[in-house]
């Protein structure tokens, strides 16, 4: 079954789905941890200590986090691998263009491919800056994420960086999860209202919610 | 009507092609858009020119030869076939372009014409039901729900003519394919093949070069026969029942 899913674009396009929703369900999880740094250098701390004792004792030290680590990175792949392919598939599918163009499908359906890559380097970024602290502005003190945040977010290109993904990211959801639903066959004519509504809704509160941090650095609201 | 049209003049499939420019003149506006291009291929022929090719046949809307971009979309600024589009929906003067359906898996044969058989290909692959040949069997024998019937019905609307592939930024032939799809499956008749149906058909739709879908909806925005562009869920909802089920 692996392979015929894997050979068709019906298949692969299925694992897009699935790769696509769990990286929106733990985005959402992300958005709503970070707005905790409204509470404070403590609360948004701890939250971030806590998110590496979870599971314990089962668990040891940080593995429920790289357990996540893990999953994403394989959902992250999974999502990139398809989308080139597909891609590619789909260009070659389509060589001459019309001498009369005109584009027609929303601006979020446009800038999927486009919109998908801004999203991957900006992941890569994002982790360097604030996980690894490689290329991070001010001096990255591990376990001191709320410093870290302020940091990143006090340069200009900080916020630039992140707002334009985050924009990048809200366009890419709403036409993302509404085909997500199509792709795994959840949609049907009575249904297809709430679901484009949901992926509206959906994009609408990550955007926000995920920009309400370098909001609130940049206003002096979190320092 | 006076029109000026660019049209796709390709020799043959190996040929470069090119759009050239031509002028019509007494066009009237009940004239269909095939009679307008019969006007000018009339023209072409008398002054010796080697008349546009292109694809008509039953020039009612019903057998899906007609294949026509036209100023940019799949038969034209109507949603039905280029045969069925009059010459009101133009005003005097304008300009309009005419090339013919773009993919890879639709070569183009001459000028307007392409290869459609790809199409053909797909539904061998499923497209058909087994069932004994012979006289008509008794038609309550098979009940049929009216809600299923109904589905099959908007479904058996699809003319094959490529419309969808032509409109697709991808090339995808998604909604052909799924409109056959949904056509079958959902009647008793169709039930016996459902799985291999699907999956037969999408891995010749794939064999044949067609894109995949992304749900840019221009498919069923070009559809002269309104085929839903729900359709396609349909169809993945279909694939995915199957490929858990197959046992190869």
């Amino acid at each position: 079954m692996a392979r015929t899913v894997w050979d068709s674009t019906v298949g692969k396009k299925t694992v897009m789905a699935i790769s696509g929703l769990i990286m929106l369900l733990y985005l959402v999880a992300h958005m709503i941890g970070n707005l905790k740094i409204y509470f404070g250098a403590g609360e948004f701390n701890a939250y971030g200590h806590w998110l590496r004792t979870v599971g314990e004792p089962f668990m040891h030290y940080e593995w429920t986090l790289w357990l996540i680590r893990v999953v994403l990175v394989v959902a992250v792949v999974a999502h990139a691998v398809s989308a080139y392919q597909l891609s590619r598939r789909d260009i070659k599918a389509r060589p001459a263009k019309y001498v009369h163009r005109k584009p027609r499908a929303s601006y979020a359906t446009r800038t999927m491919r486009w919109g998908g890559i801004i999203l991957g380097l900006f992941i890569v970024w994002h982790i360097l800056d604030l996980t690894t602290g490689t290329v991070h502005s001010g001096g990255f003190q591990e376990g001191h994420p709320y410093q870290n945040v302020v940091d990143t977010f006090s340069t200009w290109y900080g916020n630039v960086i992140y707002i334009v993904a985050m924009l990048a990211l809200g366009l890419h959801i709403r036409h993302g999860f509404w085909s997500a639903a199509q792709t795994l066959g959840a949609g049907s004519r009575t249904r297809d209202r709430a679901l484009k509504t949901g992926a509206g809704v959906l994009a609408l509160l990550l955007t926000a919610g995920f920009i309400a941090v370098p909001v609130g650095v940049m206003t002096g609201v979190v320092s | 009507m006076r029109l000026t049209l660019r049209v796709w003049r390709q020799k043959n499939a190996d040929a470069e092609g090119a759009m050239s420019t031509y002028e019509v003149d007494g066009i009237s506006s009940d004239m269909s858009f095939l009679e307008m291009l019969d006007t000018l291929n009339e023209e072409l022929i008398l002054k010796g020119e080697d008349p546009v090719a292109f694809d008509h046949d039953c020039r009612e809307g019903i057998c899906g030869a007609c294949s026509l971009v036209i100023n940019g979309d799949a038969h034209g600024p109507e949603r039905t076939t280029t045969c069925q589009l009059h010459m009101r929906s133009f005003e005097d003067g304008d300009t309009i372009d005419i090339e013919p359906w773009r993919a890879s898996a639709f070569p183009v044969i001459k000028d307007l014409v392409v290869d459609r058989s790809a199409f053909d290909r797909i539904i061998q692959a499923g497209g058909y039901i087994t069932a004994p040949t012979g006289s008509a069997p008794e038609a309550h024998a098979t009940p049929v729900p009216k809600p299923d019937a109904d589905f099959a019905f908007e479904h058996a609307e699809c003319i094959g003519c490529g419309a969808c592939v032509a409109a697709c930024p991808n090339g995808a032939a998604m909604l052909f394919t799924s409109a056959k799809i949904n056509h079958l499956n959902v009647l008793p008749q169709g039930a016996p093949e459902r799985e291999t149906r699907v999956l037969d058909m999408v891995a010749q739709m794939d064999e044949e070069g067609f894109g995949g879908c992304t749900l840019t909806g221009e498919c069923a925005t070009a559809c002269p026969k309104g085929i839903p562009l729900m359709s396609i869920t349909g169809m993945n909802k279909e694939w995915l029942r199957a490929a858990r089920k197959a046992k190869r």
